[in-house]
């Protein structure tokens, strides 16, 4: 039972917020919708569950027009950002809401409710008030209500992102193993995030959306590797891939003064206006090498992001340890630019160092 | 410093309590008195001041034959228009201002926020400029005189406060609620019943309170719009008036029209503290 969707746009006001997306999505597999925030991809879970009628193209489920089915019939799930939950029922009746919408009997609900509370790692909480959890607990429950239903489509808007750090990484590393064993093969699992590391552990097909825009479609690790524009390489990275403006001649690549032998897969490339991409790790702090600007120094986690300056070109380094710099510090710098990537002047991918459009 | 605080917090609500409860000692004494305890100086305690009966009391169930008032009637009158009036004011009022609040409504230049001021203007206006209207208005429909007349009236009356309240609640619940309750396989009707509505009851009873004040307490309209056959509370208390001021069955008429609002207020005190309505949708 297929997820085909051809040309949805939907305009609301001046802005499009699906500008002619197609998709077509197949039973049992993971996919992840990675987009900025306002790119579309809560209209687009939205146009999916039914809460949203596009202004334009068609959704077929299981072949049949799947517009003309409303939402309450489309038997569909949905996990929002913010933890919604029933703030009038407990743990218990709030998940057991949608079987008893199915007119279940009481026997066999008790018995699923169980399941997906096991499932979730909240046992013993049914009889909790929702308003007593949690923001962790809250989102479990609702990611509890929604796995009881069995629903064939599974939508998760950043589920997410309104955690804190270490209940994000427990979270995913659940969700996981929840969808690599949990889940019946025919459900399509629908996953919205802002997030590219997300979007990599969790190693589904990829959907990059942009302004409403489909911009790359393709499993994970292609995505990473082989960007097909600049903008999916910025929204595919993070931080943000560095664009550096340069010129390829006889065999160099030469920006703000510096100068560094082209590798073999851009040797080739000899365009004006190129630009190259280079991810923030893949440039490391060395003895001999060229000297940058301290701009802003950040301490995240357990990495540092230098965010370096050289005449009109700003780029952006993480270095994986806790290291302090002032500000106007002056650094040197190496590029790994066997790992850097070309640009044409319109955006489009010229090179990639692991053989996308080579030369 | 801490002390002081305290000291301050218990004098203000003593001073607050005798300011509130003393009006209605006064009135509680003053219908056990008669004419001679009342026009013969300041007298506060029974048997000791003044020697209690109950004239005041008896004036307001015997007959205007025996040369009582008889509130008996006009109080249920009263009691059946403000809790119908009521009632429906909420139901109405809960349906349309869910729709205010959920639904894009668009006529020209009139817009959601348009039509909830509409319904609150109808209370902005002076009453006395709506007395004439709504006689016309019940006149043609050979309604005047009568408690489906009245009742017609005070929804009128009361439906824009159950909105202006309503759709302010709704506001503050999330749409998100409403959407997965369609998700979870509610029609539009059942996620308005199942859930939306369970998570308002707190609105409702304000709403309801406010409704209910509004409506028991009106004389204005009760006053203009009927005559012989119906009559309400207010208007039989007023009516309780003569050449020679009857203070005792006043204060005992204002007892019993009062008591009905201290029910209220104690019961939506008793439901709120609840806790039922901090921390409903977080």
């Amino acid at each position: 039972m297929d997820l085909v969707a051809n040309n949805l746009s939907y305009k609301p006001d001046d802005q499009y917020h699906l500008n002619e997306v197609s998709f077509n999505f197949k039973e049992g597999n993971l996919y992840t919708i990675l987009g900025r925030t306002l790119s579309g991809k809560t209209t687009l879970l939205k146009t999916i569950a039914g809460l949203l009628t596009p202004d334009s193209g068609e959704i077929k489920f299981d072949g049949k027009n799947f517009l003309k089915i409303p939402v309450w019939e489309r038997n569909v799930a949905m996990v929002y950002q913010q933890f919604i939950n029933y703030p009038h029922l407990n743990v218990f009746e709030n998940i057991a809401f949608p079987l008893k919408q199915r007119k279940i009997d009481q026997s066999i609900i008790k018995e699923k409710v169980m399941d997906a509370l096991k499932s979730v790692g909240l046992l013993g909480y049914e009889n909790r008030k929702i308003q007593e959890l949690s923001g962790g607990q809250q989102q479990r429950v609702s990611l509890a209500r929604s796995l009881v239903k069995n629903a064939k489509i599974l939508l998760l808007d950043e589920p997410l992102v309104n955690l804190d750090y270490k209940l994000r990484e427990q979270l995913r590393e659940e969700f996981k193993n929840l969808f690599s064993k949990g889940l019946a093969d025919e459900t399509i699992l629908i996953y919205s995030t802002t997030d590219p590391r997300e979007t990599m552990e969790l190693n589904g097909e990829v959907i990059v959306l942009d302004e409403g825009k489909v911009l790359q479609v393709g499993p994970a690790k292609e995505i990473f590797e082989n960007p097909n524009s600049l903008k999916v390489a910025e929204i595919s990275n993070d931080p943000p891939m560095n664009i550096i403006e340069a010129k390829i001649l006889d065999n160099h690549i030469r920006f703000e003064g510096i100068d560094v032998e082209a590798p073999q897969h851009l040797s080739k490339l000899t365009e004006d206006g190129l630009k190259i991409g280079l991810r923030s790790s893949d440039i490391e702090l060395g003895e001999n090498g060229h000297e940058f600007e301290v701009e802003l120094a950040e301490i995240s986690g357990s990495e540092t992001l230098l965010h370096l300056k050289r005449g009109d070109t700003k780029i952006i380094v993480s270095i994986e340890e806790v290291l302090n710099f002032k500000i106007h510090d002056k650094v040197k710098i190496n590029f790994k630019i066997d790992r850097a990537y070309a640009f044409h002047a319109d955006g489009k991918l010229a090179s990639s160092p692991f053989g996308g459009l080579n030369g | 410093m801490n002390k002081l605080y305290i000291f301050l917090k218990y004098f203000f609500i003593v001073v607050w309590t005798v300011f509130v409860v003393a009006p209605f000692l006064w009135a509680l004494t003053t219908s056990f008195k008669d004419f001679q305890s009342v026009n013969g100086g300041v007298t506060y305690i029974p048997w000791v001041d003044f020697e209690p009966n109950l004239e005041g009391w008896k004036v307001l169930i015997k007959s205007p034959a025996k040369g009582g008032v008889d509130i008996i009637e006009p109080y249920f009158n009263s009691l059946f228009v403000t809790c119908t009036a009521s009632l429906i004011s909420i139901i109405l009022g809960t349906l349309s201002a869910y729709a205010l609040s959920r639904y894009t409504f668009k006529a020209g230049f009139v817009k959601n926020n348009d039509i909830t001021f509409f319904f609150i203007s109808q209370r902005i206006m002076p009453p006395i400029v709506l007395s004439i209207p709504f006689f016309l208005f019940l006149s043609s429909i050979n309604l005047l005189d009568s408690l489906t007349g009245l009742i017609v009236v005070y929804i009128v009356l009361l439906m824009p406060i159950a909105v202006w309240i309503m759709v302010d609640f709704f506001n503050k619940v999330p749409r998100e609620i409403d959407e997965t309750a369609l998700i979870d396989g509610c029609n539009p009707y059942q996620a308005f019943l199942k859930v939306v509505l369970p998570n308002s009851i707190p609105g409702l009873i304000v709403a309801g309170m406010f409704c209910i004040i509004f409506g028991w307490i009106d004389f204005f309209f009760a006053f203009i719009l009927t005559f012989t056959e119906v009559q309400l509370l207010p208007v039989k208390i007023v009516a309780l008036n003569s050449s020679v001021t009857p203070w005792w069955s006043l204060s005992a008429s204002a007892l019993v029209s009062v008591a009905p609002l201290i029910i209220v207020a104690f019961i939506v005190e008793r439901y709120l503290s609840k806790g039922n309505l901090s921390g409903a949708i977080k």
